[in-house]
């Protein structure tokens, strides 16, 4: 199913039927929040429209980190609630499952958020989401037309990340 | 390693009624572990409404770089969420049975109100005996 709903991110590529595919859809975020890509491969519950969809899941990825570093048995020294934290300060969680799905969440210093929404008896996907900002990084970030801060429109980099979300077992 | 640091119980609305604090640093005062516990209860809601399918009963474990969250929720909507090591076993069976120790100690205490912060001794006592047997099952001390 593809959202067209005059949104600038790039409609991903017509989808064959999700055989021998684990991932249910990923987002890439900036760190101001924009919703750098969408990708669906496999959802059949849409709950909101894709704009409250990103604004939903940014928000709650803000507040679960939020969160976490309040909650770090470890540092003594922990911010108030709520206070905005830079990248990799604090204690920051890499995933969380419920009994439908496993969001699998990784920040980078400069701030971009990768997120990738798997079947619940996924493993440990780190390693994987360091692989895709790899590609981001060759694809995306090494693109001299690509404006930072903007929507993702390249093919190699979805075909590449497709190949490579398909290969995750 | 295998040690629990906190126990939370959350009543239907999200309000805070226990909380037992098991030797973190910096052990949080009380005006934050309520914000805790309501966000926890939002944050649980939410990724029910994130699900790609239908039928999902919210956040059963989070997984962080320090700490592990597992939560459980009983049917009439009390959730009962433990911090602890990363990688420990058997915390799903643990909060099974402090929610029998809930029914059993708090919710058949006829002075005991609904919804209201927990204050039953004999949950107290039967819960420190439940954490310090699993700490001892699983660490030898």
């Amino acid at each position: 199913m593809q959202f067209f709903g005059g949104s600038e991110i790039s409609p991903s590529p017509p989808v064959p039927t999700a055989s021998g595919n684990n991932a249910h859809m990923m987002y890439v975020f900036n760190r101001n929040g924009v919703c750098l890509l969408y990708k669906e491969w496999n959802r059949p519950l849409h709950t909101l429209n894709p704009q409250q969809d990103h604004k939903l899941m940014f928000g709650l990825l803000f507040s679960l980190k939020s969160l976490t570093a309040k909650m770090d048995p470890i540092n003594a020294d922990k911010g108030n609630l709520g206070v905005p934290q830079l990248p990799g300060q604090g204690c920051s969680f890499h995933s969380f499952r419920t009994n439908t799905y496993k969001l699998s969440f990784m920040e980078t210093p400069s701030g971009i958020k990768i997120i990738l929404v798997t079947h619940p008896k996924t493993g440990d996907l780190r390693e994987s989401l360091k692989y895709i900002y790899g590609l981001y990084v060759e694809y995306v970030v090494k693109n001299p037309i690509y404006t930072p801060g903007s929507p993702i429109k390249s093919e190699m980099f979805n075909t590449a990340l497709d190949q490579y979300v398909r290969s995750i077992s | 390693m295998a040690a629990i640091y906190s126990l939370y119980i959350i009543n239907k609305s999200g309000g805070l009624i226990f909380y037992k604090d098991c030797g973190t640093k910096g052990r949080m005062d009380t005006n934050d572990s309520l914000r805790v516990a309501s966000l926890w209860h939002s944050m649980h809601a939410i990724s029910q409404q994130l699900s790609p399918v239908n039928g999902c009963s919210g956040i059963d474990l989070l997984q962080a770089d320090t700490f592990d969250l597992h939560c459980f929720q009983s049917l009439p909507g009390t959730k009962f969420f433990v911090v602890c090591e990363p990688e420990t076993p058997h915390m799903e069976s643990l909060l099974r049975y402090i929610y029998e120790l809930y029914t059993d100690y708090v919710l058949k205490n006829p002075f005991y109100e609904i919804e209201m912060p927990i204050r039953c001794e004999l949950f107290d006592i039967n819960l420190s005996q439940a954490v310090q047997s699993d700490r001892v099952a699983l660490l030898g001390r």
